[in-house]
């Protein structure tokens, strides 16, 4: 096992260094789920709860003043992680509330000239749902299927648009499976014919370059906590140049230019001001890190087993997101087998519904191997003997559970699970 | 997901995994579940000449609760006759193994891979039971 020292970077890291044989468990691996909070980050907050607690709509005294210069740094950190001017951002409660806002609000505020919605069926949930609702209120909503490598076909995204389109939304990275998608070649296309481009951003913002000028993004959602940030706060970029006009979902003081409404939470925005400085200072030397440690685990991983396939492309994506399916194992008794690293599954049993990962089997992926999926992130926090230890268990368990799989003990003696009538249950 | 003592022993230890001949007159197999639904359970029991089961095998592909409940039930198959085997009931799986609602499914199909490797056996050794069958083992086509 590796006992080299960690990397001499200045990054914080949780943990001290450490050999394989000596690190704290569980080992976290689930970064796309959240992160933690950058301690530089919970710093910059605590003065926020305590000496500087004015409310930032209060004008008349310096406690509002005082914290109204939070929230103004803050919005200008977040602005220049996207290239946007500080008008432009919203504060929100996070993405969810973000792609709410984005979708149904534009999609309300023209509705009369253009009601019609074009998305993707991998996007996050909350973008489907907002989309549906919509649905619900007469518009006409184009869900485009995607290549087997995750990504939106340009073609077909041409053909779906039409001058009826108020807004084109489709996520930068996938939270799944980590795919990015061509941001400013589908700009290019929303505004062909004069619909607006929306992007989910939270898994991307803080991780890749963005940049909405370069990429003529028109509204971008935000989230704090999937970069390192405080959770229950995120934020809608609204382009001001052409003017995007969207319906409030929230009313009330008008506060956010009257898109949003509700005194501004001022420890989480400036949390995530700082998280939003940090990522963009460090994110060369983060990401750096990121495909290095990423890299190791694959290619660990695949020196001793095989049958393990990486989903989504393999060259457009964000490389702190792997997504494997281990073939002929299950992916939940795979999670019970290696307890102590926390990671997701694309399996359906560890949801409430029995159903395998809809944004897999939109890959084509088939259900067989749609359960035998495990999503590993790697993050700002994670260390090389954290990635060693890991690819030492996966590898143990898979092994294990293959011993114990019918379908492994089938495809070794050479039949082809297809040619088999399985029974239903 | 939380999960009980003795389903977490039945995944770290699990009793009895392996094969048997499965062309061998003597063993019944029964395979059931699909891969599309994320579980399936190859049970075989070798069966003595007084019709008793003297040992059980299984492999399966699926969850925790399916492992579990698999390993549990070639403990309890082993050494009853062919009709006290077929009459376990899921329930009495799901009770011991404190199986969550979402997993019951998991019990289900252990009842179903004793049914159907003792309908495998009595087709094979053409001495058909009293008890009725009505889990049908998966045809394996390429052998």
């Amino acid at each position: 096992m590796a006992t080299k020292t960690q990397e001499g970077t200045k990054t914080v890291q949780a943990k001290e260094p450490a050999t394989a044989r000596n690190i704290a468990l569980p080992i976290y691996l689930d970064y796309q789920a959240t992160t933690p909070t950058d301690p530089r980050v919970v710093e910059a907050m605590l003065p926020y709860f305590t000496t500087k607690f004015g409310n930032p709509h209060s004008r008349n005294h310096s406690f509002g003043w005082e914290a109204e210069e939070g929230v103004e740094t803050a919005r200008a950190q977040i602005a220049a992680l996207v290239g946007a001017n500080d008008k432009e951002i919203i504060f929100t409660s996070g993405a969810t509330e973000s792609n709410n806002l984005a979708i149904k609000g534009v999609g309300r505020f023209y509705k009369d000239r253009r009601n019609e919605i074009v998305t993707v069926v991998t996007e996050h949930k909350c973008v489907l749902d907002a989309c549906r609702h919509l649905e619900e209120e007469g518009f006409k909503v184009t869900y485009l299927a995607v290549k087997q490598n995750g990504l939106v076909d340009l073609d077909h995204l041409r053909q779906a648009v039409t001058d009826k389109t108020a807004l084109v939304s489709v996520m930068a990275v996938n939270n799944e499976i980590g795919v990015v998608q061509p941001l400013k070649e589908i700009a290019a296309i929303a505004h062909e014919k004069g619909a607006f481009f929306h992007t989910d951003a939270a898994q991307a913002a803080g991780k890749i370059p963005l940049d909405v000028e370069d990429m003529h993004i028109d509204l971008m959602s935000i989230s704090a906590h999937k970069m390192y940030g405080p959770k229950g706060i995120g934020a809608l970029y609204v382009r001001r140049k052409p003017r995007v006009r969207l319906h409030a979902l929230i009313h009330g003081g008008g506060q956010e230019r009257g898109m949003r409404s509700g005194t501004l939470p001022v420890p989480l925005i400036v949390g995530f001001g700082r998280a939003a400085e940090i990522a963009k200072n460090e994110m060369a030397k983060d990401n750096e890190r990121i495909r290095r440690l990423s890299d190791r685990l694959f290619n660990g991983i695949n020196k001793q087993l095989k049958d393990v396939v990486l989903n989504g492309d393999r060259e457009a994506r964000f490389p702190g997101n792997l997504n494997l399916s281990f073939s002929y194992v299950e992916g939940e008794s795979l999670m019970m087998g290696i307890r102590d690293i926390a990671v997701s599954s694309g399996s359906a049993c560890t949801s409430a519904s029995l159903e395998p990962s809809y944004v897999l089997r939109a890959l084509g992926v088939e259900e067989e191997m749609a359960h035998t999926s495990i999503r590993f992130g790697i993050g700002r926090m994670t260390t090389e003997a954290e990635i060693d230890y890991a690819i030492e268990t996966i590898v143990k368990h898979v092994k294990k559970l293959r011993e114990m799989s019918p379908l492994w003990e089938m495809v070794q003696e050479g039949i082809d699970l297809k040619s088999i009538q399985w029974s239903d249950h | 997901m939380a999960y009980g003592e003795k389903l977490i022993d039945h995944y770290e230890n699990p009793r009895n995994i392996g094969a048997m001949d499965k062309h061998a007159t003597d063993v019944g197999t029964g395979l059931v579940g699909a891969p599309a639904c994320g579980d399936v359970m190859k049970l075989q029991i070798k069966v003595s000449a007084e019709g008793i089961i003297e040992d059980a095998k299984f492999k399966t592909f699926g969850c925790g609760s399916a492992i579990a409940s698999s390993s549990l039930v070639t403990e309890w198959v082993k050494g009853k006759t062919l009709d006290e085997a077929e009459s376990i009931k899921n329930t009495q799986i799901a009770q011991h193994l404190a199986l969550p609602p979402v997993k019951i499914h998991c019990s289900v199909l252990a009842e179903d891979a004793i049914k159907a490797a003792i309908a495998d056996y009595r087709k094979k050794s053409g001495k058909p039971g009293a008890a009725h069958v009505n889990a049908e083992p998966a045809k394996v086509a390429a052998e």
